[in-house]
């Protein structure tokens, strides 16, 4: 009996821990304040996706609750979950979200693969979700309450392919993808659709595996011996810097051609030299002199120590800046009144741009090409939408 | 065949095997003394790599705006992170498998795992390191990924010699260790008869708090190598490389040490010209080489090396 003391005294102080936190939570809950609940990857893999997004969607809650809040003056209130850029976990995540803290309406993720685990759970509970940056179109394919607020990879696709044989003037391309993500393969697709289209040369098609694999030379050295002029690298920041580093190591001087999942300060941090003279598509850029655009960099940088804001917080300002309206709208926080004021959004002034959610709940918006020279990002075109 | 491709795929694929021979040392070290799989070993691999990030950022070698370049600052770091994983393998021996030596082996198999997971999601608290992949100091080795030799289309770059000999010096002096010091043939006194070496007189203590320390800074080094090669670390980074060298230990044979070697080769040798050779064979890259592991454990199922122990009844 003895030896079973200190267990059962450490188990007591778990559970009665445990139930101290219950408390501290759910007293907080149940005031006035109109709740939204926000899936980010704050780390892991994709974290600056997270981290940037939440910090855009806090900047639109501030303004809006300085402006007197919503709904005759009560308060928004985000509460964000973390899902450590894991899919199951967004799905877990999600779920907490609408059972637990019952909010009204959801936003998030960035990640094409993990906005697609969240979307049936939001479906199923009748509760709207806006993503703010997934770009595969699968994201909210059949669904009633699944939105975005962003373009969708068919346009990116087309404008990368595009950009690479219009404005570089190349003609021969190599592909190197992630086979296991949505965001990765759907982006290569639609890429290789468009060069087919035009007849361009494909002359290397190569995979890898996200988040596990760090050796692309065995495929770089692959797509060396077929010479292509330039590589379309359609995963996120962390491989697409290390691609880089290899590819340049193998001698090769030839850039690569990624898209929005590429906007990372991360990218330079481990690509460093070796990402000069890469372009990638993106949702907005710093330098833009639209006055919206302007107006949040500044008001970002002075609630954030002077970063700057990439695509992912624009996307994710905009996202809570278009949820509280569509609130607004719907006069209530009733979920399928809200659902109903989303689907009508029509020329929201965003900061990344005027936007209207169309019938398939995607939102139509301009491209711009980044071009990294000297280390940074730097505005090269703008391809506006059809 | 396209010759200069073929030889740029056998450096790639040395390269890579060098990284898994490092690691698969320590399996084969270990399973050979003790019969019993460390698999906490692929995170020490990771402690060597996070913890020279953690000392180079400490020490202030690094920051966001500033980086000292120095080989030798570097070599210093890597020394004390590899020395601390020396120490944390003899911790981890003497407090986690120790006690349970002449206990059935499963429960230290289990025991392993759970050291394991304690390191990697240990590691992924953010009040240890968190789970976000960081980039790693590389760039205070000026000119490291500049190309050794350029002989037309093939490149060998200065990273992937000094991998293969490190990998070759280290192999050396653990070949000199084991065949012809003391300790050595105590060790292999120990993997042949456990319990008739000890009434030889070895101290067994001993002998297995040194097999698991000669291991564990052999991860370390290959920990520390990887991340200059692949400059991304994060507590989950030893999961497959970790696996990987396992395999290449069993596929040459568990226990011996030349075996460990070839098998991760090999192994290297296999993922690369998958890649290469087969029609799409980036996608089987990882699928392959284990399928080809097990067409070669079928045919000789001690590996490559392994001797055929016929058991007496």
């Amino acid at each position: 009996m003895r030896q079973w003391l200190p267990a059962t005294c450490l188990i007591c102080c778990v559970w009665l821990i445990g139930f101290v936190g219950c408390d501290k939570s759910s007293s907080s809950v149940g005031s006035n304040d109109v709740l939204v609940g926000h899936v980010a990857s704050l780390n892991g893999d994709t974290a600056t996706f997270g981290v940037s997004a939440d910090e855009g969607v806090r900047l639109a809650m501030d303004q809006i609750n300085a402006a007197g809040g919503i709904l005759g003056g009560r308060k928004v209130r985000v509460i964000t979950e973390d899902d450590r850029s894991l899919g199951d976990e967004a799905k877990t995540a999600v779920n907490k979200l609408i059972t637990r803290d019952q909010v009204c309406a959801v936003l998030g993720e960035i990640s094409s693969s993990r906005s697609i685990a969240m979307a049936p759970v939001c479906e199923d509970m009748k509760i709207p979700m806006l993503s703010p940056g997934s770009t595969n179109p699968k994201v909210t394919q059949g669904y009633e309450y699944v939105f975005r607020n962003c373009f969708i990879d068919t346009f990116q696709g087309e404008a990368m392919a595009r950009f690479a044989i219009e404005d570089l003037k190349l003609k021969r391309f190599a592909f190197l993808y992630p086979i296991n993500s949505d965001y990765g393969v759907g982006l290569r697709n639609y890429v290789a659709e468009y060069l087919n289209k035009v007849g361009a040369e494909i002359v290397a098609n190569e995979s890898y595996a996200e988040k596990t694999d760090s050796d692309f030379k065995a495929q770089l050295t692959k797509i060396k011996a077929a010479n292509p002029e330039a590589i379309f690298v359609t995963g996120y920041y962390t491989e697409a810097g290390l691609i880089a580093q290899q590819a340049k190591q193998l001698g090769m001087n030839l850039p690569l051609i990624g898209g929005d999942g590429w906007d990372s300060d991360k990218t330079l941090e481990i690509g460093r030299e070796a990402v000069n003279g890469c372009f990638f598509t993106n949702h907005y850029s710093p330098d833009e002199e639209r006055p919206e655009v302007q107006a949040f960099v500044s008001a970002y940088k002075g609630k954030y120590g002077g970063k700057v804001p990439d695509a992912m917080a624009i996307l994710g300002y905009d996202a809570m800046k278009i949820m509280a309206d569509a609130i607004s709208r719907a006069g209530s926080t009733d979920p399928m009144r809200i659902r109903d004021a989303l689907a009508a959004t029509k020329d929201f002034p965003g900061a990344s741009g005027k936007t209207t959610i169309d019938k398939d709940h995607n939102a139509s918006k301009a491209i711009v090409i980044i071009e990294i020279k000297n280390g940074q990002f730097t505005y090269r075109a703008k391809i506006e939408p059809k | 065949m396209n010759l200069p491709v073929f030889i740029q795929q056998v450096i790639n694929g040395l390269s890579v095997g060098s990284i898994y021979a490092l690691i698969a040392v320590g399996y084969t070290m270990v399973y050979g003394v003790l019969q019993l799989i460390n698999f906490a070993h692929g995170d020490v691999f990771m402690v060597g790599a996070v913890l020279t990030l953690v000392l180079a950022r400490s020490l202030g070698l690094v920051s966001p705006d500033h980086v000292t370049q120095s080989w030798t600052a570097f070599a210093m770091i890597a020394v004390i992170s590899i020395l601390a994983c020396g120490v944390m393998g003899y911790l981890i021996e003497r407090m986690a498998y120790r006690p349970l030596r002449d206990k059935p082996r499963i429960n230290s198999l289990i025991t392993a795992i759970g050291i394991s997971l304690l390191l990697e999601y240990g590691g992924q608290h953010r009040s240890v390191f968190g789970p976000t992949p960081q980039a790693f100091p590389v760039a205070m080795l000026p000119g490291i990924d500049q190309p050794l030799i350029r002989f037309g289309e093939l490149v060998i770059n200065r990273m992937d010699a000094l991998i293969l000999l490190v990998t070759l010096a280290l192999m050396g002096i653990l070949s000199y260790i084991v065949m012809r010091t003391r300790t050595g043939l105590a060790l292999r006194a120990v993997s042949y008869r456990f319990d008739t070496a000890a009434l030889m007189g070895i101290n067994l203590n001993r002998i297995i708090s040194i097999t698991f320390v000669l291991g564990s800074c052999l991860a370390a080094v290959a920990g520390i190598l990887y991340a200059v090669k692949y400059p991304k670390v994060e507590p989950l980074m030893g999961l497959l490389p970790g696996v990987k060298a396992f395999v290449a230990a069993v596929f040459g044979g568990i226990g011996n040490i030349t075996g460990a070697v070839v098998g991760a080769m090999l192994l290297g040798l296999v993922e690369v010209m998958v890649v290469q050779y087969l029609p799409s064979g980036s996608q089987y890259r990882d699928g392959i080489a284990f399928v080809i592991l097990i067409v070669i454990l079928l045919v000789k199922p001690s590996g490559l090396f392994g001797k055929h122990v016929v058991e007496k009844v």
